[in-house]
């Protein structure tokens, strides 16, 4: 039973995956891009809770975590590139 | 033009400190756990990259006064020279051995003379992607 439940939550977790995989390719503009990539990094990070919890194991715990980190940076170096046009400055101008 | 990212900023001041912390963890877990010298310095590296975007250059050369050249050069020279003790001692090239000692506060530790080279491999991984970051971003 739970492990019906588990499965059915990956596929729709891969499910939404594929829909921001749509919405990075159609996308207008460039936040759409950047939020539809960070909607994919969460659920990858869901998609390993549920995997480790599948799998009755800890030893993607750490993945979690990384992947979290590279998440927020990504976003971060975007948001960042969309504002300024740079990403790492030489001197900020203020 | 003048930017607002006052919460950027705090929060960066916060999460540094927890990656520096889990990249030390990490390091600390390798050839038991998922971990390592590598691994570690990569993490690492991701903390002092967020420092490099959020703030820029120079200010965090100036709370930071180290050349990541000379980083990667130390880490180098550190990991090949554990390589050669080991010759030194009448061993292989690269040769590790561990012993467990009775540390006071953790009761029995076994401590492997393989982290002094995960330290040279985690000292170049930190200071190659430092490099790497800055001279991508030099000619905007």
């Amino acid at each position: 039973m739970i492990n019906m439940m588990l499965t059915t939550s990956l596929v729709l977790i891969a499910i939404a995956i594929g829909i921001a995989v749509i919405r990075i390719v159609l996308g207008p503009s460039l936040p759409d891009r950047v939020l539809a990539l960070d909607v994919i990094g969460v659920n990858l990070i869901a998609s390993i809770a549920v995997i480790s919890v599948l799998m009755n194991t800890k030893a993607f715990l750490e993945v979690i975590l990384i992947l979290g980190i590279l998440s927020f940076i990504g976003t971060i170096a975007y948001s960042k590139f969309i504002l300024r046009g740079v990403v790492v400055e030489r001197k900020r101008d203020r | 033009m003048k930017i607002n990212d006052v919460i950027l900023r705090t929060i960066t001041k916060l999460v540094v400190f927890i990656i520096l912390t889990f990249g030390v963890e990490l390091f600390l877990a390798g050839h038991n756990d998922p971990g390592g010298g590598f691994i570690g310095g990569l993490v690492l590296s991701s903390a002092l990259v967020l420092l490099f975007l959020v703030y820029d250059i120079e200010t965090v050369q100036k709370g930071i006064p180290v050349d990541f050249k000379k980083v990667a050069a130390v880490g180098v020279l550190f990991a090949v020279g554990t390589g050669l003790g080991a010759v030194a001692f009448g061993a292989e090239f690269l040769t590790q051995t561990f012993e467990v000692f009775h540390l006071p506060v953790f009761g029995d530790t076994e401590l492997a003379t393989v982290l002094l080279f995960e330290v040279g491999v985690a000292l170049t991984v930190v200071g190659t992607v430092v490099t790497i970051i800055l001279s991508i971003s030099e000619d905007v």
